[in-house]
């Protein structure tokens, strides 16, 4: 499980305390490239921690981060993308003065020059790279089927294609880990079976961290499952080793029955 | 009618003039929420350093770049050792720095070049281009006014819409953390900003200077005029500030022109406080709610 092989992101007995309260408690786990690796458990598990940790905007208190061998020490949130980490960011995050096209190749940061000197005397090139930026948007959102909305502004946008559009943006980066922050809250049942089928159609490209709570995209999507409870691993393994263990039942169903179709959206 | 025609050439010339002060003033307030009280300073200082440069014999057009050139390091130097420290304070802060730069570039150029009034040479003729057998208000200069800050509009609007530092100036001024997450250098993009803010301030400075007296506070009435300019346009808009410098500059020479020059700062004033009772977000804001 906690094998430190060198295409993966690697965290290694990860421990976050807020005041009193213990967040996360030796958590490790690993996500490699070509496979999905989905993180659940019920509300409070310490899963949106654990995804902030892994971006930069929580400083663990105990334990390592590392990525493809390399100690990733404490990186702040923008290291990501150079790094070749892309995320879809929470509440979708597009840029709301910006059309849809222009939201996703903004998401190539970490291929485009920035420097001052370049910026200035580079705008030819600039210009060159707009237009294959560009090409490249489109071509992203003609895979995840919403070409037809790429030059409206984003906040007209249904919610569902929303998140398209965030998804296409972290792609556009080409990046050799994705991580997705519940990426299925607020979608209808379709959407998210088309979601499922998508992120499979990644994994032949890059690895996925998904946290999620629901559990039947998880379940059906993920190659391997942690369960996070109370901050700590209760649980990991291929979907039906993590569906037969008595402790992630007890997890999930412990005082209170829930449905499979997962809890009230997010 | 040709007292109007003339009037409404002059008004052109000269609301152009007051849009690229404008679009300095517009660059700057889109990125960092930040009115720069010392636009026409910095233009001014500008300014001064090509009356010297010309003095050394060099000619109008290597003063001319010269201006520029020193508009984009004046900008960004300003962004960097004084902008930078109160940028996530209370905006206020802000304002104040850039009234005490006002006031201290103002002080330094009376200091290094006194406060005469002078002369400042034009690029091209400012007599009366004739058309048919009649002089018209409009001259070489005019002609050269125009098509400057026609220029300087284009190319700001090519470099926001067609080039990536365009894409990622625009994300950092509309969502400066979501562009941050996403890996744009954010705080270089808001110096630049100033940068270019400053090279427009400097070709306004170039182009006020032959036709006022020019002194270190030549440019304070522009300011006025193109903070009314930049208000009408809705202070975050480029298209805006230029078209709101058009407005201004039109009133303002029907003003002077019909009811006397003397009234021309107190029809910038009128304009501005309807505007702002009217319609406070300018004409051409985007439809967000923003702090002004």
């Amino acid at each position: 499980m906690s094998d430190a092989s060198t295409d993966s992101l690697v965290l290694s007995d990860i421990g976050v305390t807020f005041g009193g309260l213990t967040a996360l408690d030796g958590v490790s786990l690993s996500a490699g490239s070509g496979e999905i690796v989905g993180v659940i458990g019920p509300n409070g598990a310490g899963k949106t921690t654990l995804f902030n940790v892994i971006c930069g905007f929580i400083r663990p208190d105990s334990g390592t981060i590392s990525y493809r061998g390399q100690a990733m020490g404490r990186h702040q949130p923008h290291v990501l993308a150079k790094l070749g980490i892309a995320r879809t960011l929470q509440g979708v995050g597009l840029v709301p003065g910006l059309n849809v096209v222009e939201n996703v190749m903004l998401g190539a940061q970490g291929k485009t020059r920035s420097g001052f000197a370049s910026a200035v005397f580079g705008l030819p090139r600039s210009s060159r790279e707009e237009m294959r930026l560009r090409a490249q948007a489109l071509e992203l959102l003609g895979e995840l089927e919403i070409a037809e909305h790429a030059w409206k502004m984003p906040t007209a946008l249904p919610y569902g294609v929303q998140k398209r559009v965030s998804l296409a943006r972290a792609l556009i980066a080409d990046p050799t880990l994705l991580l997705l922050d519940e990426p299925a809250s607020g979608l209808s049942s379709d959407d998210m079976a088309e979601l499922g089928q998508l992120l499979r159609r990644l994994r032949d490209r890059m690895g996925v961290l998904l946290v999620e709570h629901h559990m039947d995209l998880v379940m059906s999507t993920c190659d391997r499952i942690v369960v996070l409870n109370f901050g700590r691993v209760i649980a990991s393994g291929d979907p039906d080793v993590v569906r037969a263990d008595p402790e992630v039942t007890r997890a999930y169903l412990g005082e209170e029955v829930r449905t499979a179709e997962g809890g009230p959206g997010a | 009618m040709r007292l109007f025609w003339n009037i409404t050439l002059g008004g052109v010339s000269e609301g152009l003039i007051f849009a690229s002060v404008a679009l300095g003033l517009v660059l700057i307030f889109r990125a960092t929420n930040i009115i720069n009280f010392a636009q026409g300073a910095m233009a001014m200082l500008t300014t001064f350093i090509a009356f010297s440069v010309l003095g050394k014999g060099v000619g109008y057009w290597p003063a001319f770049v010269v201006a520029l050139a020193c508009g984009l390091v004046l900008g960004g130097v300003v962004q960097l050792v004084l902008i930078r420290p109160v940028q996530n304070k209370p905006p206020l802060n802000a304002v104040i720095v850039t009234f005490g730069l006002l006031i201290l570039l103002e002080g330094l150029a009376g200091a290094i070049w006194g406060n005469s009034n002078r002369g400042f040479p034009a690029a091209f003729s400012q007599s009366g281009l004739v058309v048919g057998h009649t002089s018209i208000a409009f001259s070489h200069f005019d002609v050269f006014i125009v098509v400057a800050v026609l220029a300087l509009v284009v190319l700001v609007a090519l470099l926001f819409r067609f080039t990536t530092l365009g894409l990622r100036m625009r994300a950092a001024a509309f969502a400066p953390e979501a562009a941050r997450l996403l890996g744009v250098r954010v705080s270089w993009l808001l110096t630049l900003g100033w940068s270019f803010a400053a090279v427009a301030g400097a070709l306004a400075g170039l182009l006020v200077a032959p036709t006022s007296v020019f002194s270190p506070t030549f440019m304070d009435l522009i300011l006025v005029y193109a903070f009314t300019a930049a208000v009408i346009g809705g202070l975050d808009s480029p298209l805006g500030a230029v078209i709101g410098g058009l407005v201004t500059g039109l009133a303002l020479a029907y003003v002077g022109g019909y009811l006397g020059g003397a009234l021309e700062p107190i029809g910038a004033l009128v304009m501005l406080i309807v505007v702002l009772m009217i319609r406070p977000e300018g004409l051409f804001a985007r439809p967000t709610a923003r702090r002004v």
